[in-house]
């Protein structure tokens, strides 16, 4: 149990790293409380897992710190962390039975076998594995073999912080909602730090408190699934997350407001008076149809259940609009207002200026 | 759906049936032949009945020769397949030096046995070869051509050179195919260098090291060239191996009937042996 900081950590896995793309992580400073459940969220390839095995150690970071607490742990090996991971593929050790499987972390400590007995039916009882406590584990489906390796990590009684590594890849659709739930649950019993990395948005936004979204090695915003979502901090998260992703509208910039095809538009933010590269960033969900405002050609409308996702072309840019079904869609030429207090301008992708300053 | 039944495909079989009749089928039947008949030359023979193989089951210098040949192949698996797993742990997984490895672990196999055996022969005679003569120069008494002990050794190291690779090679495939995650989860679990050996790369090295056992063990109970080349079964008769001693009564003797007799008893060890070996290996995966 510990809090975990991560302090101006960067990690390179070239010998000499010279321009910003050598950088597999570019510089990180965060902080992880006790006993949260967090989230890393990011495309493939986005340094995700590597942060995650810097964390765990499997990893020794080319520069920064990593703090449990305020232990330096940076140059510990995995076994000095405590920490417990749960990776991909599901890893169990093949000849050995399910319990085996669960006593094998504390054997290996040496710590006796009454102990160990009273803590692997303790997870067992968890993870619902009791009644295949005999079985040989390599008989287990790719969901019970997943339980193991959580089990695994969290028989020991000594354990930092678990972590997932995309952990419901291999898993059947209908499963995956039961483990994930069984995920939520046990967090909220064990009351261990817990970090989750994934690709994709729902289990990060159903698992997590705080979802630390990444992109290209670094973190591009830290907040709750209700922040990204209404309040995101850059471009990508904003099309990262949500379906259909925000609308990024490149816009003109006359004294600090955002201008487009010649009219002014409310937003939350202002930029300052002489940008260019400019943006408007809205999502979908806050644009509707209106008598007057910002003139469109309707392209294309598609049925997808209880909304209606409606493509229009403004100026030669798409925007895409979220209609809630029977809501009436013009045909051809038609008008749409942007809700102000969800409109903001993106200046090279980050949010501009301070937010409140309309 | 209608299927049309076109019986002239079994015409394309022929051929591999002939091939396979002339140098499987026929030869074979040709030794049963022998096997039950008696001969006095001219081309007669006599019926024999199953006379032949009480004769070769009863005889001890069969016996001897079975024995020799179970301790040997026992002597060179006992040796060769630890050592090849312990070779296949030590290589490098990544790196220029795999392929510097691996083509040396290929040498010994790509030679032909009887160069194998003649390397050996004058590797270790004790007057001038390289082995013999500098053992003799550190004091010990070696004459593989007049000590059966020094003879046993020279031939169990000869094959321990020659085949150990094969083993390493297929250890090694096996060794490389586990995913990085497995040796992952074993260290932070904590488990020690023995506890990832006997718990991961063991268990799924299984197949392979199945393969090579049963590999090594028919090759070596076969084995005929290389001991034929070093030793010639001797000094005495203590290196006759089961092919050579086959080979004395069929050529050297000439008593058709009882090599025939003694070839097949020899083919159903082999194929008994392989068997009980393939089910013991395979019985836990069947659990």
């Amino acid at each position: 149990m510990a809090k975990i900081t991560l302090s101006n950590l960067r990690h390179s896995y070239l010998q000499n790293p010279k321009d910003d793309a050598d950088w597999a992580l570019k510089k990180l400073d965060l902080e992880w409380d006790d006993g949260g459940a967090y989230a890393l969220l990011g495309p493939s390839g986005c340094g995700k897992t590597t942060l995650l095995n810097l964390i765990s150690g499997l990893l020794t970071a080319s520069h920064g710190q990593i703090l449990f607490d305020d232990q330096d742990v940076s140059l510990l090996p995995p076994d000095k962390r405590h920490i417990a991971q749960v990776f991909q593929f599901p890893v169990v050790y093949d000849t050995m039975t399910v319990y085996d499987n669960l006593a094998f972390p504390l054997r290996n400590r040496g710590i006796d076998e009454g102990t160990v007995d009273r803590r692997v039916r303790e997870v067992a009882d968890m993870t619902d594995l009791t009644s295949m406590l005999t079985r040989r584990a390599s008989k287990l489906t790719a969901d019970g073999k997943q339980k193991i390796s959580l089990g695994r990590g969290m028989v020991r009684t000594d354990v930092n912080a678990i972590l997932f590594d995309e952990p419901l890849t291999v898993i059947d659709p209908h499963l995956k909602f039961q483990l994930r739930s069984k995920l939520k649950e046990l967090h909220d019993r064990v009351n261990r730090t817990m970090i989750y990395v994934t690709h994709d948005q729902t289990e990060a936004l159903t698992f997590a408190d705080k979802v630390v979204v990444m992109n290209m090695g670094e973190v591009v915003q830290i907040g709750t699934p209700v922040d990204l979502f209404e309040r995101p901090q850059h471009t990508f998260v904003g099309h990262f997350i949500g379906s259909p992703g925000m609308n990024v509208i490149p816009c003109e910039i006359h004294d600090g407001q955002a201008h487009l095809s010649g009219q002014r538009l409310e937003t939350v933010n202002k930029s300052s008076a002489s940008t260019t590269g400019a943006e408007i960033g809205i999502r979908p969900e806050f644009i509707s149809f209106s008598d007057h405002g910002l003139p469109v050609k309707v392209v294309k409308v598609s049925d997808s259940g209880r909304f209606n996702i409606v493509e229009a072309n403004c100026d030669g840019y798409k925007i895409k609009l979220l209609l809630e079904e029977g809501a009436p869609i013009p045909s051809e030429d038609a008008k749409i207002k942007f809700d102000p207090s969800s409109t903001r301008i993106y200046v090279d992708g980050w949010l501009s200026g301070l937010e409140g300053t309309v | 759906m209608n299927k049309t039944v076109n019986q002239k495909a079994w015409f394309l079989v022929l051929p591999v049936l002939a091939l396979v009749a002339f140098n499987a089928i026929i030869p074979l039947m040709t030794v049963v032949n022998y096997s039950v008949q008696e001969t006095f030359g001219d081309n007669t023979f006599f019926w024999a009945g199953v006379l032949w193989f009480e004769e070769i089951l009863r005889s001890e210098r069969f016996h001897a020769s079975l024995g020799r040949q179970l301790f040997f192949t026992f002597s060179i698996l006992a040796i060769e397949i630890p050592l090849g797993v312990i070779i296949a742990l030590a290589m490098p997984r990544k790196g220029i030096w795999v392929s510097v490895c691996l083509v040396l672990m290929a040498m010994p196999l790509l030679i032909p046995w009887n160069v194998v055996g003649a390397m050996w022969n004058i590797f270790a005679l004790p007057d001038i070869g390289l082995l013999g003569k500098m053992l003799n120069g550190m004091g010990i008494d070696y004459n593989f051509t007049r000590q059966p002990v020094a003879a046993w050794a020279t031939l169990i190291a000869m094959d321990v050179w020659h085949w150990t690779s094969l083993v390493v090679l297929l250890a090694y495939a096996g060794l490389v195919s586990i995913p990085d995650a497995y040796y992952q989860a074993a260290k932070i679990d904590g488990a020690s260098s023995w506890a990832i050996f006997r718990y991961i790369q063991l268990p799924k090295m299984k197949r392979v090291l199945t393969i090579a056992i049963l590999l090594r063990f028919m090759d070596s109970f076969n084995i005929y060239t290389e001991p034929f080349v070093l030793t010639g079964g001797g000094p005495g008769n203590s290196t006759t191996l089961l092919s050579i001693d086959l080979v004395k009564l069929a050529l050297g003797q000439f008593d058709l009937g009882p090599a025939a007799a003694m070839s097949l008893i020899y083919f159903l060890v082999i194929l008994l042996l392989s068997w009980v070996f393939y089910t013991l290996m395979m019985r836990n995966e069947e659990q």
